[in-house]
């Protein structure tokens, strides 16, 4: 049972930091606060390729000098080229959402997303 | 060259997206570079249709001439980046083309007095390389970064006039919506590389065996399409995107939007294909959401006074029609003989819905832009008398709201009497509300010729005259184009619907990539 919890460990972490980072969307107030909230989403996402890829006791993808008993066990590159991709994606994403609240908090004088509202009906 | 058109799709506008930027100094430079590179792109995408028509799916692979590796036991499996460009693909690549052609025709007049060009025209460029490569990949991982790339491009020009706090509000608004879409199909993807190891469309579509977790994944696959592409209940950036965005750019955003809707249906048809067995209560989904969607967008319309604003309402309300015209061909997809009855016929109506669609409501937005140049507002209370000095605008307005309203012989008639026919034979009560949304739409036009173009001449509009000639030449084109396609539909009905509908359906042809493996 505690092996159990122990080995899906990861998907749980994924688990709460969607329901964290979709509850800080949701109910969240401050445009920070929100970029934040995708930001955990988008940390949940990563986790959740990286814990795919990860295969106990393997090597290393890409592994040039490998010993010869890494033949048939080596973790396979993909999730982690993905997850490059995603992050770098994730932090062009992020430097937009966060230019779009400087520049909203310039014009309307507030960060909170109840009152920033012109565009309505 | 001709095989490699796929590739040089996406390069030639990449190419164009990082060379702009140089020529800072020189914003109509700029322009004409864009506008050069679109028309590059436009010559390619007529190629690579033509290509595609005659001699079926092309199937590109990136770094190799086989799409797979064979292993020494004589397992092969594919690895590499592949695009794979059915007739499906290529109408959607034909529509994201001329459309970029002509929004950078018509920026070139209409965004020449703002700063900052070169990132503009480097945007549009950026735009049109996210929704071709989301059209033409076969890889779903491709898929979620070129979603990506559209999705940052759009966002950064719907936050353009960044003077405007309302244009960051839409802006940020639009990439929340896309940000959050994208990370979940980035999570499905890695639902499904989980179990099957690899993250080909069309291999996956072949190992797909429908358990718990690839019933999860189709879920989240699903709602977040539907999310970006506009439809009802997730559309509340629809309107705000559209207004705040320079009319140039909205012709390109809406094959953006409509891009989604092509990744939903590939997802629904290709990629979840072999479980078609369970997919009819998917399509009812899918036909009742695209019921609520044109009626909801409808009546939010009829109340609005921001004239881009009403139009943007009426993107949702059409988004509609393209939905339920392939909820009803999916919903009998394990019926041949409904399916051979009406189900292509309501699929070739959707998709000819698509590029109808885009043809028109970019021109209403044009029309609408051209309102904004003249007059410097948007409410429509404040207009008045126009029609005498805007001739061209004028009647480019009016052939877009009848095309619409679903009045013949404009196009809009075409395929809005396909999806009522068809949608009729599903079940009655989906063609009324899609009739009964026809007739809400002509009513809101007639709402905006009045108080736009008709009434007493406006004091303060005595000495405006018609727009500069690249934007009227371009919405003429998209004039001509709503008439040629409601006089000759059969023709692009024949030509380019319905190849595109059976590559859509034709899913052994997708999984073995057209006899290539």
């Amino acid at each position: 049972m505690n092996n159990l919890v122990l080995v899906n460990l990861p998907f749980i972490v994924v688990a709460l930091l969607l329901a964290v980072g979709f509850y800080t969307i949701g109910f969240k107030r401050n445009l920070i606060k929100v970029v934040i909230g995708v930001e955990i989403l988008e940390g949940a996402v990563n986790l959740f390729l990286i814990a795919l890829g990860y295969v106990k006791g393997a090597y290393a993808p890409i592994y040039t000098m490998a010993p010869k008993e890494a033949a048939n066990n080596m973790v396979l590159p993909t999730p982690q080229a993905l997850t490059l991709t995603s992050i770098v994606i994730g932090v062009a994403v992020s430097a937009l959402m966060l230019a779009f609240a400087v520049n909203i908090y310039r014009h309307y004088g507030t960060l909170d997303v109840t009152k920033a509202r012109r565009l309505r009906g | 060259m001709i095989e490699h058109l796929p590739a040089l799709m996406v390069a030639v506008p990449l190419f164009g997206a990082f060379t702009t930027p140089l020529l800072k100094k020189k914003p109509s430079a700029a322009a004409l570079w864009a506008l050069a590179i679109t028309a590059v792109t436009l010559g390619l995408g007529v190629l690579l249709v033509m290509e595609v028509l005659t001699r079926g799916m092309m199937v590109y692979v990136f770094g190799a001439d086989e799409p797979g590796l064979v292993l020494p036991s004589g397992y092969s499996v594919p690895i590499r980046i592949i695009f794979e460009v059915d007739a499906m693909g290529a109408f959607m690549a034909l529509s994201a083309v001329l459309m970029s052609f002509i929004g950078a025709m018509y920026s070139y007049s209409h965004v020449k007095l703002e700063t900052g060009l070169e990132k503009y025209y480097a945007l549009l460029l950026l735009l049109e390389v996210g929704i071709l490569g989301m059209v033409l990949t076969g890889d779903l991982f491709n898929l979620f970064v070129f979603l990506e790339i559209a999705g940052i491009a759009g966002s950064a020009l719907v936050g353009f006039r960044n003077y405007r706090g309302e244009a960051s509000e839409a802006g940020l608004k639009y990439l929340i919506v896309s940000a959050v879409a994208s990370l979940m199909v980035l999570f499905s993807i890695g639902l499904l590389y989980g179990q099957y190891g690899n993250l080909n469309i069309a291999y996956l579509s072949s190992q797909i065996g429908f358990n718990t977790v690839d019933m999860i994944a189709l879920g989240i696959l699903f709602a977040s399409f539907v999310m970006k592409c506009g439809s009802v209940p997730t559309h509340h950036w629809v309107p705000d995107a559209y207004t705040e965005v320079p009319s140039g750019i909205n012709p390109v955003l809406l094959v953006a939007t409509y891009a989604s809707l092509y990744a939903l249906f590939r997802v629904s048809f290709s990629l979840f294909g072999t479980i078609s067995l369970s997919m009819s209560s998917v399509g009812w989904i899918m036909s009742v959401l695209g019921v609520l969607t044109m009626f909801i967008g409808v009546t939010m319309a009829l109340v609005q006074k921001d004239v881009k604003r009403l139009m943007s309402y009426h993107a949702i309300s059409q988004t509609g029609y393209m939905l339920l015209g392939v909820g009803v061909g999916l919903t009998v997809l394990n019926d041949p003989a409904k399916l051979a009855a009406f189900g292509r016929d309501a699929m070739a109506g959707g998709i000819f819905h698509i590029i109808n669609h885009i043809i028109y409501k970019s021109l209403l937005l044009m029309t609408a832009g051209a309102l904004f140049y003249v007059t410097g507002t948007r409410n429509l209370n404040e207009m008045g008398g126009l029609a005498r000095k805007m001739p061209y605008t004028t009647v480019a307005f009016i052939v877009g709201a009848a095309a619409i309203s679903g009045i013949p012989p404009f196009n809009g008639f075409a395929s809005k009497f396909l999806i009522y026919e068809t949608s009729y034979q599903l079940n009655p009560l989906l063609a009324i509300f899609a009739m009964v949304t026809s007739v809400l739409t002509l009513a809101s036009f007639v709402k905006v010729f009045a108080s736009a173009f008709l009434g007493p001449p406006v004091k303060r509009y005595e000495n405006v005259r018609e727009v500069p000639k690249p934007m009227v030449v371009a919405m003429l084109i998209l004039a001509a184009l709503c008439i040629l396609f409601g006089l000759f539909p059969n023709i692009v009905l024949d030509k380019l619907v319905y190849p595109a509908v059976d590559a859509l359906l034709n899913l052994n042809g997708y999984q073995t990539w057209g006899g290539v493996l």
